[in-house]
């Protein structure tokens, strides 16, 4: 067994596996310690989107940094591909918010003039389309749709497969991945790190922290922090599989490469995965029904809530540690769209040992540090 | 292969079978027809294309999803029969109507 580690990765959900895999593409030998089976794990039960429009609001360098991810995110799927054989189906045929009434339109064009009119927020094309353009474009819709955005930028995967790939990926890549590894405590000295797992102890001369919402206990161990939400639920809906309708996914309604119709996107204070609210599913339905009215007599056969990966602002949070030198952390909602920037941009950055504080200094948590006027 | 016990009755029902004829009996599930109609299977799955019969015959595996009177995803066993229902074998997904 390689005991020689030069970096530990801890968590292996999409944002380890990202991280890990374009880690030992730089040369660095890698080991991700991880939970079992049973452990929660956002990148279990999420929307699989790969998202541009409507991101940014409050930090616009968030909005340049997606779209790189979305950009290097061809080459992910095809590297993917020829390192695993899996298709992780991407498709990046651009997008859609639909609005069910005129408030809803006059909202959208709200939040997108207050996106794109921050002081250095990278350009990208979305239009608002009236009703009888959307329809063009997704026929069935319902007389409720009023129209909607369209950004050509958006896209969706198949997410489940994604977070296979990676794991089959890094397998091939000689990554030495140990589940049932809970690590507990984490002790820096003479420029050594020394994590205490729920198997014994692991030695690394760098390390990734990129546990979920379990940063937030993580971090103070090695200088660093992560103020995380811990209670935002997302819940999603499948039905049964149908023939292709949709060309473009709508960000709250999609259909999946093998036909089933997601529908997501709710946002719930609670801390409890294991429940589902069903006055939320109701809402969900209600507006899918009104979307896509033939939807009204297809069968559901699944939902799940899941807890989302939330910084308190919502925003990446991504840091190199002061104290203990060698130590990093990456926790993000998101995680599948920064899937291929987090692959191809940070991880080579950690390689080398320094985040590039030009491409990430604004996503530092030293933002939730100002001092709070008296 | 399989054949109706000796003293089973009821009056026929007459159904379509992939637009074939058949005379189901009363009480039949659209499963229990099917078999006694002699088909080996009644769909083809949406991902793979394999071929599936009814299985577990009580509502559980999903397994005899076939295409009744026009609408996909039917469960045959817990489908009864009807006079001049249409049944059809099932290739890969239902129907979307968009
Ligand atoms: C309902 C919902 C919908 C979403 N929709 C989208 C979407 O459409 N598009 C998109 O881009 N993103 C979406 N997301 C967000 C995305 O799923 C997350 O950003 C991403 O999965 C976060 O990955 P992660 O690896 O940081 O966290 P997780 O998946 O939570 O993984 C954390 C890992 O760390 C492990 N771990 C925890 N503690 C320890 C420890 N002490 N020691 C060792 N290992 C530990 C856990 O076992 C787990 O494997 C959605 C999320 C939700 C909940
Ligand atoms: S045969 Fe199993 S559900 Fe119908």
């Amino acid at each position: 067994m390689p005991q020689d580690h030069d970096i530990a990765v801890v968590g292996g959900g999409l944002l380890g596996s990202a991280i890990a895999f374009g880690l030992a593409r730089e040369g660095q030998r890698v080991v991700v310690l991880d939970e079992g089976d049973v452990a929660k794990r956002a990148s279990r039960g999420n929307f699989a989107l790969v998202w541009v429009q409507s991101k940014g609001l409050g930090m616009p360098a968030y909005t340049g940094w997606t779209i790189n991810s979305t950009q290097a995110w061809p080459q992910l799927e095809a590297e993917l591909k020829e390192r695993t054989g899996l298709d992780v189906c991407l498709e990046q045929t651009g997008g859609f918010s639909i609005c069910l009434s005129e408030r809803e339109m006059e909202q959208r064009r709200d939040v997108l003039r207050r996106i794109h009119a921050q002081e250095g927020v990278a350009k990208y094309d979305v239009a608002l389309l009236d009703r009888r353009e959307v329809e063009k474009m997704l026929p069935g819709i319902g007389p409720d749709v009023v129209g909607g955005s369209y950004c050509p930028l958006d896209g969706h995967v198949n997410a489940l497969r994604l977070f296979r790939a990676f794991h089959v990926a890094n397998q091939r890549l000689g990554i030495d991945y140990k589940p049932d590894h809970r690590v507990g405590a984490i002790d820096f000295e003479r420029g050594r790190f020394r994590l205490q797992t729920s198997q014994g102890e692991i030695e690394a001369g760098k390390i990734v922290l990129a546990a979920g919402n379990a940063n937030a206990q993580l971090a103070p161990m090695v200088g660093l922090s992560a103020p995380m939400q811990f209670n935002c639920r997302g819940q999603i809906v499948v039905t049964e599989r149908l023939q292709r309708f949709m060309r473009y996914p709508i960000g709250t309604l999609r259909q999946t490469d093998e036909g089933t119709v997601m529908i997501g996107d709710s946002y719930e204070d609670s801390t409890d995965d294991r429940g589902i609210n069903t006055a939320i599913n109701s809402v969900m339905l209600d507006r899918a029904q009104r979307t896509f009215p033939f939807l009204a007599n297809v069968n559901v056969v699944r939902s799940w809530s899941c807890l989302r990966v939330m910084t308190q602002d919502g925003f990446p949070i991504y840091d190199q540690s002061e104290s203990c030198p060698g130590a990093f952390i990456a926790c993000c909602h998101s995680g599948v769209t920064l899937a291929a920037v987090h692959a191809y941009t940070l991880a080579p950055m950690i390689a080398r040992g320094a985040l590039d504080l030009q491409q990430t200094g604004v996503f530092s948590a030293q933002r939730f540090h100002v001092q709070k006027a008296a | 292969m399989f054949k109706r016990l000796p003293d089973t009755q009821g009056a026929a029902v007459a159904v379509t079978i992939d637009g074939e004829p058949f005379n189901a009996r009363e009480g039949d599930s659209v499963a229990a027809a099917l078999l006694a109609a002699g088909r080996s299977y009644c769909r083809e799955t949406p991902v793979t294309g394999a071929k599936r019969a009814p299985y577990c015959m009580m509502g559980v595996c999903f397994d005899c999803l076939v295409t009744v009177d026009g609408i996909g995803n039917r469960q045959g066993c817990l489908t009864r029969v009807e006079d001049g229902m249409r049944i059809e074998t099932q290739h890969g997904k239902r129907e979307a109507r968009a």
